[in-house]
């Protein structure tokens, strides 16, 4: 696949995407042996597992997936010398809409997410590994096995890595199509061969009852290929990039309406949402205003452009100072997005400008939600399809009265009551358009079946 | 649970309760007395956490800087909420965890479930065949809104699936609980059911060339909160409320499974397992729920009948009694061959033995009776009251061992007198020729036969739906059968005629009721001391046996 010449971003600061467009890059592992790959797995061989995981907890490394939930801390789960084996699964199911930037990593740097891998394995104590990518990747499936076939033959993967004494494999394999199986214990299902249901929590936590029932860490493809520099930083070092609690970059997946939607590498809270559309993105279309921002992937709250946020700041003396700032002024990282309301996600940007119609744009989402839906649990299998046949038939000119207030409550029903995180994924979208654009709403509601089809 | 498991001290709705570490959170609840409503939460299955129904509030005890409890004034832990309703049907209790099942939260929790199941459930209760049994409309009038506000259409997915030969589907009205898929893997070992498609389009179906064939699938008709599942046999021929509800057991096997039979101006409409975890838990098998037709049959005996030459004539009872006893009369004891079935009741045995010891019958044993068994609950000993038969000295010690030489002398005849209770003689091992030999054949029986014309008296008698009385299970548990419906036309219990049979020779002998049947037989049978039928109570009473691993006697061998 011949890659699309793009230069990053002078605002940029390009680690994990270091080779992504990058001129005479290419997918081999003679390439990227001479770039300095798995140099850093043989530094992680000189480290006791336990002082990677310490590396990683100092980092302050959040995991790239969604939640945000610190790796080390994670990593901390699992405690050694256990009797059952440890597993690690990379989830490889990116199908967050508005989210791209995993495949990126798989198809022009597939040795960088092994040798991170491979570091978290020893780290954890893994000797067996798992790469869980989407059905649609089928490109993406076959470059893996290519690498991982390579990685074997130069003895980076299989027994006795490198002289270390330690053994890892690393299979691939392909998800059938479900947003779900990104769920991770629905994925640890469907690896273990069942429908994707995700587990009930308690006391299916996957670092003490994963894979086979096994202690198992899920990572994300980003975070795994962080730990990576981690090891080449040191821990103390990469928690410089970013801000406290927000370190690393982000990968950040821009989409609709900016002059140059695309995937840009920053330094996480490095920049304001202002200058993420203004200045990397080359700002909005001509003519048009910016109206609204899905900040991380589809499933977070919309924000609205002219509102007022109420953030607060920590000082130096340890007081806290509030403030209001516009939409252009939230710094993008995990605990601003959070406080202003939404969050940070998956790293998926979608930019709305004033030509789009709110309501239309839910019920893009709500079909996605109520099609993903994967049945399990009565809230989210019920409410998702009902709240995408609420906006359809808003859309298509049979409103009533009651739509919004009966949209709010049924998201309310859903949030917090089902039993993986899917219910507040298919909720917020509905929860804040509705909140945030209740005008649009209020006059699609009105527009009753004696007005269908006069736009 | 075990006497000694540690207690753990739980707040309930405010109230501190104490219960046994390994209590479900939901049963905790039960047990104090709030009961949590739940569609897919069963307990005698996994628990999968999909329906939400169970959602409460639950919170864990405070700590202290110390990492040690707070206390509150009553001394007792104050409780942090977790600020997300849980399930309650997963968890176990942990000590000071508080639990709230009845607060606004978890009312607008219910409430939302309730409605999310109903929108896209069809209106059809009117021909539903769970109306008035269904946990949807209970639930609804308990904890739903009252009215609907679902403008959109409902999804449409298959009706009248024949998901096996008994079971009858309707996907609409299933509401993806997953007990009946829990059940087949967990219980019936046939992981036979599944689901498809996704989100709400999901519906439960068969694997792909695969039946919902087990001789376990009507229970899962049983758990079915609402009418997806519904017993083909039953669909549509009765309103479950017009039902009135007997409980008795299985007689279609040695296991007893505890039952429930539903019946309606005496027809028996269908049979259903009564939970009894000492015997079949909750469940039976399908042979032994829908082996009750034959009850209802057109066919059934309703007149006594006495030969009169090459004849029977339908005759009265006192009539026919007297036949019967004027022919024994004409006998000696080692003449007379008793063949009676290990289908009978503990008192019609008892009654049998006394007849046979006041006519000194020598020849006497039952008709054997087995089957494949599996390891779930049906047994191969498929003779309900083997044990009984035993006990009461009416079998031989090997049930069956004697016929031969019963029949033999049939055929030689020097037996020339059989009184066959409930079984037929030719299933037995004699033929028409050899039955035509006989000078005197009586027969109690409730259907027509190959050898009940040869008869020269047939007396009429009740199926196990419709008397009273007691067995004793492979496990030596004596368990009570209780009458669901009357015996058709001039049929008689079984019990009576032999009482009456046995008055003819030993002339009064006290016995009005069935009570005093019981009560004789328990004065002399060492294992029944002290007990009467009420005694038995509803789930039976387990006797001294000699066998520790089945229970049954010794030499019970079929």
């Amino acid at each position: 696949m011949a890659a699309i010449q793009r230069t990053p971003h002078p605002r940029e600061k390009r680690i994990i995407f270091k080779n992504i467009d990058r001129e005479g890059w290419t997918l081999d592992i003679d390439c990227y042996e001479k770039d300095g790959g798995y140099e850093d797995l043989r530094a992680a061989f000189q480290m006791a597992p336990e002082k990677i995981v310490n590396e990683v907890k100092t980092s302050g490394l959040r995991g790239r997936g969604g939640a945000g939930f610190p790796c080390g801390a994670k990593w901390g789960f699992i405690k050694p010398g256990g009797s059952k084996p440890v597993y690690l699964i990379c989830n490889a199911d990116e199908s967050e809409p508005g989210t791209f930037k995993d495949r990126y990593i798989i198809h022009q740097d597939p040795h960088q997410l092994l040798e991170g891998m491979i570091i978290s394995c020893y780290a954890v104590n893994a000797r067996l590994a798992y790469i869980y990518i989407r059905g649609e990747f089928p490109l993406g499936a076959k470059i893996l096995e290519q690498a991982i076939a390579e990685a074997k033959s130069r003895g980076y993967i299989g027994s006795n890595i490198l002289g270390s004494g330690f053994d890892l494999e690393i299979y691939v394999h392909r998800g059938a199509g479900a947003y779900i199986c990104g769920e991770e214990t629905g994925l640890i299902e469907s690896l273990e061969g069942k429908r994707p249901y995700p587990r009930i929590k308690p006391p299916y936590f996957p670092a003490v009852l994963g894979l086979y029932l096994s202690p198992t860490i899920v990572n994300n493809v980003e975070t795994l290929c962080n730990v990576k520099h981690i090891v080449r930083m040191g821990g103390a070092e990469f928690a410089k990039i970013g801000r406290p609690n927000n370190t690393g970059t982000r990968l950040l997946c821009v989409s609709g309406d900016v002059q140059r939607p695309g995937y840009y590498e920053l330094e996480v809270g490095g920049l304001t949402m202002g200058e993420l559309i203004y200045d990397v993105c080359g700002g909005m279309k001509p003519g048009r205003k910016l109206k609204a921002v899905i900040p991380g992937g589809s499933s977070a709250k919309v924000l609205r452009a002219d509102d007022r946020y109420k953030i607060k700041n920590k000082q130096p003396d340890g007081t806290t100072t509030e403030q209001e700032i516009g939409i252009d002024d939230i710094l993008m990282d995990f605990d601003s997005l959070a406080a202003v309301g939404s969050m940070a996600g998956s790293g998926g940007v979608i930019v709305m400008d004033d030509s789009r119609d709110m309501v239309w744009a839910l019920n893009n989402i709500n079909e996605f939600y109520a099609h993903e839906s994967c049945g399990q649990c009565t809230p989210c299998r019920e409410g998702s399809l009902w709240m995408s046949k609420m906006t359809g038939r808003m859309l298509q000119g049979g409103g009533d009265p009651r739509d919004p207030d009966v949209l709010k409550s049924v998201a309310d029903n859903i949030a917090g009551r089902t039993i993986c995180a899917f219910g507040e994924a298919c909720a917020w979208p509905t929860q804040s358009f509705v909140a945030k654009f209740p005008d649009e709403f209020a006059a699609y509601a009105a527009k009753n079946g004696s007005t269908a089809g006069q736009d | 649970m075990s006497a000694s498991a540690e207690l753990l001290n739980v707040q309930i709705d405010g109230v501190w309760h104490q219960f046994p570490k390994g209590t479900r959170v939901i049963e905790a609840c039960s047990k104090a007395g709030k009961f949590v409503p739940h569609y897919c939460y069963h307990p005698k299955l996994s628990s999968p956490g999909n329906c939400r129904m169970c959602l409460i509030e639950m919170g864990m005890p405070k700590l202290g800087p110390d990492r040690k409890p707070e206390t509150g004034e009553d001394g007792k832990p104050t409780i942090n909420w977790i600020p997300r309703p849980q399930i309650s049907c997963a968890q176990d209790i942990a000590e000071g965890m508080g639990v709230r099942t009845d607060s606004p939260l978890v009312r607008e929790c219910r409430h939302g479930v309730m409605e999310f199941l109903l929108i896209n459930h069809p209106l059809d209760c009117p021909i539903c065949d769970q109306a008035g049994e269904c946990q949807l409309q209970e639930f609804s009038v308990q904890y739903g809104t009252g009215g609907s506000r679902f403008l959109e259409e409902k999804v449409k997915k298959p009706k009248r699936v024949e998901l096996g030969p008994r079971v009858t589907l309707d996907d609409e009205r299933c509401i993806l609980c997953s007990r009946c898929i829990r059940f087949m893997k967990e219980v019936a070992k046939d992981d036979v059911l599944g689901f498809a498609s996704r989100g709400s389009h999901t519906y439960l179906t068969a694997h792909p060339g695969r039946k919902l064939d087990s001789n376990y699938s009507l229970n899962t008709v049983d758990i079915c909160p609402v009418g997806a599942l519904t017993d083909t046999d039953f669909r549509f021929k009765m309103r479950v409320w017009f039902l009135k509800e007997t409980k008795s057991i299985c007689t279609s096997c040695a296991t007893g499974c505890n039952t429930i039979i539903g019946t309606r101006e005496n027809v028996i409409y269908r049979q259903t397992p009564r939970e009894n975890n000492s015997v079949n838990s909750s469940w039976m098998c399908d042979y032994g729920r829908h082996n009750f037709h034959y009850v209802n049959s057109p066919e059934r005996l309703t007149k006594p009948r006495v030969r009169l030459g090459s004849a029977q004539e339908d005759a009265s009872w006192t009539t026919a009694i007297a036949r019967a006893v004027d022919d024994l009369r004409r006998f000696k004891g080692d003449e007379i061959a008793v063949i009676a079935s290990g289908k009978m009741t503990n008192e019609e045995l008892w009654l049998t033995k006394q007849l046979i010891e006041a006519l000194g019958i020598k020849y006497r044993d039952i008709v054997p009776r087995v089957g494949e068994s599996d390891d779930i609950l049906l047994s191969s000993y498929r003779n309900p009251n083997i044990v009984g038969a035993h006990l009461l000295g009416v079998a031989q010690d090997e049930p069956g061992s004697l016929l031969p030489e019963i029949f033999r002398r049939v055929q030689t005849g020097s037996i020339k007198a059989v009184l066959a209770l409930n079984e037929d003689l030719m299933n037995a091992g004699l033929s028409t020729a050899d039955v035509e030999k006989l000078e005197a054949f009586i027969a109690i029986d409730i259907l027509p036969n190959r050898t009940s014309a040869y008869a020269t008296t047939l007396l009429p008698g009740y199926s196990s739906a419709e008397k009273r009385g007691s067995m004793i299970n492979i496990k030596g548990r004596l368990q009570r059968l209780n009458r669901a419906v009357r015996g058709p036309g001039e049929s008689r219990d079984d019990w009576e005629i032999l009482r009456d049979l046995l008055q003819k020779f030993t002339g009064s002998n006290g016995i009005y009721l069935i009570e005093d049947v019981f009560k004789q037989m328990a004065e002399a049978i060492p294992q029944l001391h002290g007990l009467s039928l009420s005694k038995i109570r509803d789930l039976g009473t387990q006797l001294e046996t000699n066998d520790v691993e089945t229970g049954a006697p010794e030499n019970v061998h079929v």
